[in-house]
């Protein structure tokens, strides 16, 4: 291993970077593994070590580098592994096929065809992942460096460039020129509200008093969001140094991350991260010989969604209940402790070695006029390609839906996308060239939220999408505001009646006035925007609650109490399995030697039109 | 002193006084359920709303715990204040219909209907009796537990608690437990007995309010005949 001594001055980082020269070699062969969740579960741990058995076997440990690194990004073609040079991407790999990968492409230079990504449009197999459309349109200015490096190693973070920014930041850069430089860069809070991270930072600085903290919000807890949880596991230490700057500009010396417990291999990640910076001097007493003091502390949630509020985050983290209170005072005047704090989101902190690296001129030169960079969407939902997909601010939904995410699974019709997670809004097609930024998207009546991207197709219900989203929201809500406690709770009791069949017209005027009322009387940011889901698809499918409630219709097919399941005699040819599926017993024969369903006994299971080879059994 | 707006009047007030207290002392009357002058504010009713900010840009924020500023322009009566007011209220209602400090708010903001299923549930997490006992009785002796809809106010894990003085504070200052007035109504929803202290005037002066309380329309005839009249427009 390398020296393990302090960085003393930012001249030994630079030292120390072209001592780890060679791990930048681009001839050598190296197999990457991804080490994420999602590819963890599909059996990519058990692939890294049948590599590694092959790899011994063979003499090549020396040779070949294996690597476990953090997501790659295209989780739905999971395990996924990458093989350099030439970054080829095999997709679906078991533990089965790395005898063959390491013999042809390793040792050969040929490629395992059958694991390669198929190009749906040519059926042409491409092995080049940055030829994959998935990747080719996207901007990874973030992402990228989770392919190179092992996130439990320092010295791969800093071979690839990592702790330079600090190092630049601390060699000669006033906190106020930092802080000027994230104005210029526009950068803003990747958290969801999108404020400007610079101004965020000054008006902490500019706040009386010595004693200051940067808080870090990785209590990332949207359904179907994991891009926080990516970059943490995938590059914690980009994470860290992102709060060190941080904290030099706002001149605190401690800092907290607040982790939600559900995300264990994170926070292993992290406290390894922690220890290692702690070695080499990059956390603790005298950073750099600048005299600068910064250390972390790592606080686990316990499950709490509003948690990720900052308000509630704060109480948290001070080892109270989590629950909201009225702003103001800001955090940047009274935060942790009472003392002025910045809470920035994990993916912000990870952008700022970025800015500081790139010089803001060339930072904002993606992005939009309002918002600089990138950001990432956790892409999933029935679209063809789900996974992390960063792209710059400015990029249109239709891009990011049918470029990048290859379009609907199945053939089925694009019916709406959920953007910013349970508390954003449904987008129907009308408004998918709209500009994925802040502002837009606020204005078409959805959030930026952290990222989430929920596409839906036309078997969705978005009747039953909103009451999915509230249930959620009910269940997560503090309970502190009457508003939202029984607002939410009033709005699924509408909501459950529409469902049921038992809605009328009137109770779609109560429902907006309801949603209205809890979008602008409650104190946190998440009950002003839990009424988002109501709000947007009353703005968006009117038509399809009228149907609901007017019609007593289920135009998707969805809502169990207004369509039933019919057998069309004509195609029916009795063979009876439908009947013998049936959990219910609701189908019998006819005199006819056909089946009927018995409605009364019917429980609209949809087990029978599933089982029925004919499609002889419809919604009606 | 502070110099801010206030239903477009200019006026000075105290720095460090909440724009409640400051509305308060020129006697504009805001309704509250979870503030009490003794205790912390706490901002978890809702009713206490007002808008601040240029029109445009407005927003509403609970007065109990938002600090006078300089310049700030509020309105505590605006169109958007009093809409959303009323729809809490009949949220309210159809909580905890059977109070009397909630019956009594529905008259005198004019709530005259209840399109939710009534529930009748004891408490509306005020938190009035929380912060009673601790700060005022130095007990400590309940908090809220759970959260979002089963969140409720107990002791430690239920049981009796040995910090419980028996006190009787948390009562005597809960406003859902207050019964209703024993008159010769029906036990419905809504009660709204007393209509007389409807305030017509709220559809006119949507800024400048008028700052008499009770209003003077109890004053131009007796409540319900005089809703009824002036909705066949004889007043």
């Amino acid at each position: 291993m390398e020296a393990t001594s302090r960085l003393a001055v930012p001249e030994d980082l630079a030292g120390l970077r072209e001592r780890l020269k060679d791990r930048l070699d681009e001839k050598k062969p190296r197999l990457v593994v991804c080490g994420d969740t999602g590819c963890t579960v599909r059996g990519s741990r058990e692939l890294a070590a049948a590599i590694e058995k092959i790899l011994s076997e063979q003499g090549l440990s020396d040779r070949v580098e294996l690597k476990v690194t953090g997501c790659l990004g295209f989780c739905e073609k999971g395990p996924l592994m990458l093989v350099f040079p030439g970054a080829i991407l095999y997709q679906k790999v078991q533990p089965s096929d790395a005898g063959e990968i390491v013999e042809k492409t390793v040792l050969k230079n040929e490629l395992v065809e059958r694991l390669l990504y198929t190009d749906p449009e040519s059926g042409l197999p491409v092995a080049c992942a940055y030829d994959i459309p998935f990747y080719k349109l996207q901007n990874r200015a973030l992402l990228e460096t989770c392919w190179y490096i092992n996130p439990l190693d320092i010295y791969d973070y800093i071979a690839r460039g990592g702790y330079a920014a600090l190092a630049k930041v601390l060699g000669g850069m006033t906190p106020e020129a930092v802080i000027a430089e994230m104005k210029e860069a526009r950068l803003r809070g990747r958290g969801g509200a999108g404020f400007a991270t610079g101004l965020k930072w000054e008006f902490c600085r500019s706040s009386p008093g010595e004693e200051k903290y940067i808080l870090c919000n990785a209590d990332e807890g949207d359904p179907g969001a994991f891009m926080d949880r990516s970059l943490l596991e995938g590059n914690p230490h980009a994470v860290l140094e992102g709060m060190i700057i941080a904290a030099y500009a706002v001149g605190a010396k401690e800092g907290v991350i607040y982790i939600r417990i559900e995300y264990p291999t994170a926070v292993l990640k992290l406290e390894e991260a922690v220890r290692q910076a702690r070695e080499l001097g990059l956390l603790g007493k005298d950073i750099f010989g600048s005299g600068f003091d910064f250390d972390v502390i790592i606080s686990k949630g316990a499950g709490a969604f509003v948690c990720g509020e900052e308000t509630a985050l704060i109480r948290g983290a001070e080892g109270k209940v989590g629950e909201p209170r009225q702003k103001p005072p800001f955090p940047a005047d009274v935060g942790f402790r009472g003392k002025p704090t910045v809470i920035n989101n994990v993916e912000t902190f990870v952008n700022v070695p970025l800015v500081i690296n790139q010089g803001a001129a060339l930072y904002h030169s993606t992005g939009t006029e309002s918002s600089g960079g990138t950001k990432i969407f956790c892409l999933v939902g029935k679209v063809k390609n789900t996974g992390l997909v960063e792209v710059p601010f400015g990029t249109t939904l239709r891009q990011i839906i049918f470029g990048i995410g290859g379009g609907i699974k199945g053939g089925k019709k694009f019916k709406a996308v959920q953007t910013g997670g349970p508390s954003g809004g449904c987008l129907p097609e009308a408004m998918l060239d709209l500009k994925v930024d802040f502002s837009d998207l606020a204005q078409a009546g959805s959030i930026m939220g952290s990222g989430g991207m929920i596409v839906m197709d036309e078997d969705t219900c978005v009747v039953d999408v909103a009451r999915y989203f509230l249930q959620f929201l009910k269940s997560e809500s503090c309970g502190k505001c009457f508003s939202c406690r029984v607002g939410i709770d009033r709005l699924l009791e509408i909501l459950d009646r529409i469902i049921a069949g038992n809605g009328s017209v009137e109770d779609l005027a109560l429902l907006e006035e309801l949603a209205v009322t809890v979008k602008d009387t409650t104190m946190c940011g998440l009950g002003q925007t839990s009424a988002n889901p109501v709000l947007s698809t009353l703005r968006y499918f009117r038509d399809e609650y009228l149907a609901h409630v007017r019609d007593k219709r289920c135009p998707a097919g969805v809502c169990r109490s207004l369509f039933r399941y019919r057998i069309d005699e004509d195609l029916c040819a009795g063979c009876g399995a439908c009947a013998e599926q049936c959990p219910a017993g609701a189908i019998k024969e006819t005199d006819e030697g056909c089946y009927r369903i018995d409605h009364g006994l019917c429980t609209v299971c949809g087990a029978c039109a599933e089982t029925c080879a004919l499609d002889a059994i419809t919604k009606d | 002193m502070v110099q801010m707006t206030l239903n477009g009047l200019r006026v000075e007030v105290e720095e460090g006084m909440t724009i409640l207290e400051a509305a308060r002392f020129y006697g504009i009357n805001i309704p509250t359920l979870c503030y009490h002058e003794g205790l912390s504010p706490y901002g978890a009713c809702r009713l206490c709303l007002v808008e601040i900010g240029p029109s445009g840009q407005s927003k509403l924020v609970s007065s109990c715990t938002h600090r006078v500023e300089e310049g700030l322009v509020v309105r505590t009566h605006s169109e958007r204040v009093v809409k959303r007011r009323k729809m809490l209220i009949e949220l309210y209602l159809a909580t905890c219909p059977q109070s009397r400090v909630i019956q009594d708010l529905a008259s005198k903001y004019h709530v005259t209907r209840v399109r939710f299923t009534p529930r009748y549930e004891d408490c509306i997490l005020c938190g009035l009796c929380v912060r009673m006992c601790a700060e005022q009785m130095q007990g400590k002796a309940i908090g809220f537990a759970h959260r979002g809809s089963n969140r409720k106010v107990a002791t430690p894990f239920d049981v009796k608690s040995e910090e419980c003085r028996l006190c009787g504070g948390c009562m005597y200052i809960c406003p859902a437990c207050q019964s209703r007035c024993q008159g010769p109504q029906e036990e419905e929803p809504l009660c709204n007995a007393c209509l007389n202290l409807d305030q017509p005037c709220l559809n006119y002066f949507d800024d400048n309010m008028c700052f008499m309380d009770p209003c003077v329309a109890c004053e131009l005839g007796a409540g319900r005949e005089a809703k009824a009249k002036s909705r066949d427009g004889r007043l």
